[in-house]
């Protein structure tokens, strides 16, 4: 009995003051690692769509040109727009409407634009200009043109101020996107073409307007300035019809079954690990799937937004199927014996009871993986989406790409300068249409969310 | 609330008017255990247990943890069902009839066999749907008057209509835990069971919430049979006709209440009564 219980309450004292130094410094050391992965994330984060924007905002705007059109009948050298007469079969009109309408496409509406950017630059031009007269306007402007007139043929001899997009070199141009200093022999524009860009740009002829092509043509490649969303969208658009209305129901359904009703037995076992092993299968992999079998078996046509959809199903589904296992394990049994305590059955404990009260997970996990098959580039690859298409699909059996893999074919296309900013403008489209997914899954979250 | 250290005089178990109901109580077998066994997977939880619960008497089980009287309660009404590695073997009969019988209807039997648990569980929507919900479930309200009688009467019944009126479509999960508790208790009434089942109704409650759950079970042992499970043997002895003494998966000892606290037969049960472990 040499210490005294005064001295060993001390000497207690003192080492848990000792430790309690080292205790601070670990946790401050802790938040500090903590503090700093969260700034580091949000840093790149930042980085990446300041990045994207600075690139991709630019090119929601394209030079475009407000010139006069005279629609002169001396060029146009066209009968009325046929109309159908009283007597006259539909097979005979549509014959002659046929005949009009290809005499139309046959009309020299690129004379039209010449002769009205002739006006604006106020010279005449030499026979041997007009190539590089010719480079100033997109190409796909002179078809605008012809649409324009068989829309309204009553504009014939007048004269009309119209937009049309420059060039896409005249684009990149204008907005400085390469070097001016560079010697002509590696200039895409003829020294001609360039100087006349910049005097009809000083006059305002050529303004920085905003694109609607961008959203309302499709891709293009003879007119690489008028190239558009529109296909890749709606190809988007009907895949995500697919996904949604087979993945949703399909995942949930399963899900309540294996977590509710099924046995727990050696093969539901076995389908759950099944299911978590497809959660992390390479995306790729669904698309080889989908190309043997949907395509390669079952026949449906390539690059068809069906197909797609099919694929993105089968990678969707046990994501869905995950999510929503998750959110009605979180349901306390508690509220399950309460309903089958008053004589509910199992399927009315799970549909009155459990259900609404998962329903905001599983609408949740179900958009977080919808929006994962919205950009989802790989399987679509193996598919055939990744062709040429320049018309929006009108059925989900059209061919048709979709809006990741236009980002894919845009940042590969040679023309760097113009189409480094177009990619940048889809990637804010899809990146636009995530946020509003993902935003919903929230809103609906929170509408659905009850307290217990 | 002390465990007594002596067992109890006869005068303070008296308390639930026990005597009285005793004799009446003993007419008729509302519900019968013949060797009933349960195994939770291998291991077995109840070793055979022969018992009879006689119609409109309170009913208490006692005995230290683990002892398998809340797994034999459940047994009652097939909530052991739910448990997937849970299996009852042996023979329970209500009104003659058995209930694990393979046609009879489980939903049926719940409906005729209600219970209240241990934690207040209401359902995460209003107080009016709380207790609706039974009822309607069964079709036993044709038009919304009769729903809303059965809801008021349920909750008179259970001793809270006067704390509720004013906010039936406020989420039940708003209320205090007793009320929580005895909306529970309403919940179970509405759907006019015979039995009703009791898991440890008050060990989440606070003493005056106790005192009135007691009270309330008092009250429904005039029209239901009562069956429970509880921890506190005060309590068994305030409101329990008679009283179960359960002791490592066996039924040790049944009587009625004066006699097991005041003359066990089996030495465990006074060992347990006295405070020497459980």
């Amino acid at each position: 009995m040499s210490i005294s219980i005064e001295q060993r309450r001390q000497h207690r004292l003192m080492t848990i003051e000792k430790s309690l130094a080292k205790r601070h410094r670990k946790e401050n050391v802790f938040r500090r690692l903590g503090l700093m992965a969260v700034i580091t994330g949000m840093t790149l984060v930042a980085i990446l769509f300041a990045s994207i924007l600075m690139r991709g905002v630019p090119a929601f705007w394209q030079a475009t040109f407000y010139v006069d059109v005279y629609f002169d009948p001396e060029v146009i050298e066209l009968e009325p727009k046929p109309e159908r007469e009283s007597g006259e079969s539909q097979f005979a009109f549509n014959e002659r409407y046929t005949q009009w309408m290809t005499r139309a496409g046959l009309v020299n509406w690129q004379a039209l634009i010449d002769r009205a950017v002739e006006d604006a630059l106020g010279e005449e031009i030499e026979p041997r200009q007009l190539r590089d007269l010719r480079a100033l306007v997109t190409s796909g402007e002179r078809y605008a043109l012809r649409d324009r007139f068989v829309e309204d043929p009553s504009l014939l001899g007048q004269t009309v101020e119209l937009k049309m997009l420059a060039s896409a070199n005249v684009d990149v141009w204008i907005k400085g996107n390469i070097d001016r200093d560079l010697p002509d022999a590696r200039q895409q524009l003829s020294a001609q073409t360039r100087a006349w860009a910049d005097q009809l740009d000083e006059q305002g002829v050529i303004r920085n307007a905003f694109s609607t092509s961008l959203f309302l043509n499709t891709d293009s490649r003879s007119s690489l300035a008028s190239a558009g969303l529109a296909g890749a969208f709606m190809g988007s658009l009907f895949m995500m019809m697919v996904v949604i209305t087979l993945s949703v129901p399909l995942g949930v359904s399963s899900a309540i079954y294996l977590e509710e009703f099924a046995p727990k037995n050696r093969l539901t076992d076995l389908i759950e690990i099944n299911i978590n092993n497809l959660a992390a299968v390479p995306s790729i992999v669904f698309g080889l799937l989908g190309a043997s079998i949907f395509i390669g078996y079952l026949r449906l046509p390539l690059s068809a937004p069906l197909v797609g959809g099919l694929v993105l199903t089968l990678m969707t589904l046990p994501t869905i199927i995950i999510a929503t296992r998750a959110s009605l394990r979180s349901i306390p049994p508690s509220i399950r014996q309460a309903a089958l305590g008053i004589g509910a059955s199992r399927v009315q404990t799970v549909f009155h009871h459990v259900l609404p009260l998962a329903l905001p997970g599983i609408l949740t996990g179900s958009i977080l993986g919808v929006a994962q098959a919205l950009g989802e580039t790989a399987p679509l690859l193996l598919i055939g989406m990744n062709a040429f298409v320049a018309n929006v699909p009108g059925t989900p059996l059209d061919q048709s790409t979709a809006l990741p893999v236009q980002i894919y074919l845009w940042q590969g296309n040679e023309l760097r300068n113009f189409f480094e900013a177009r990619t940048s403008a889809a990637i804010i489209v899809l990146l636009g249409l995530m946020l509003s997914l993902n935003a919903l899954a929230i809103w609906l979250r929170k509408k659905f969310e009850t307290r217990w | 609330m002390n465990i007594p250290a002596q067992p109890m005089a006869t005068s303070s178990v008296s308390v639930g008017g026990g005597e009285s109901r005793v004799s009446k109580a003993k007419d008729k077998v509302k519900m019968n255990a013949e060797n009933v066994k349960v195994f939770y997977g291998d291991a077995q939880a109840i070793n055979g247990i022969d018992l009879d619960i006689y119609e409109n008497e309170v009913l208490a089980f006692i005995g230290p943890s683990g002892c398998g009287k809340s797994t034999f309660l459940r047994c009652l009404n097939r909530m052991n069902d739910t448990i997937d590695i849970c299996r009852v073997e042996g023979k329970i009969t209500l009104d003659h009839n058995d209930i694990y019988a393979p046609d009879r209807d489980v939903v049926l039997l719940r409906a005729q066999v209600g219970i209240v648990f241990q934690k207040p569980n209401p359902f995460p929507k209003s107080i009016y749907e709380n207790i609706a919900y039974g009822p309607r479930l069964h079709g036993l309200a044709r038009r919304k008057a009769e729903l809303d009688d059965i809801v008021e009467s349920s909750l008179r019944r259970a001793g809270l209509w006067e704390e509720v009126k004013d906010r039936l479509d406020k989420p039940g999960t708003g209320l205090s835990g007793g009320q929580q508790q005895r909306l529970c208790i309403a919940r179970t009434v509405a759907v006019s069971p015979d039995i009703i089942l009791m898991d440890e109704p008050c060990s989440a409650l606070d003493p005056i919430a106790t005192a009135k759950v007691e009270q309330l079970i008092d009250e429904l042992s005039e029209s239901y049979t009562i069956v429970m499970v509880t921890h506190n043997m005060q309590q068994a002895a305030r409101v329990a006709d008679r009283t179960a003494f359960f002791h490592m998966g066996d039924l040790v000892e049944v009587d009625t209440t004066d006699q097991i606290f005041t003359n066990p037969q089996d030495q465990r049960t006074h060992d347990y009564i006295t405070g020497r472990f459980g």
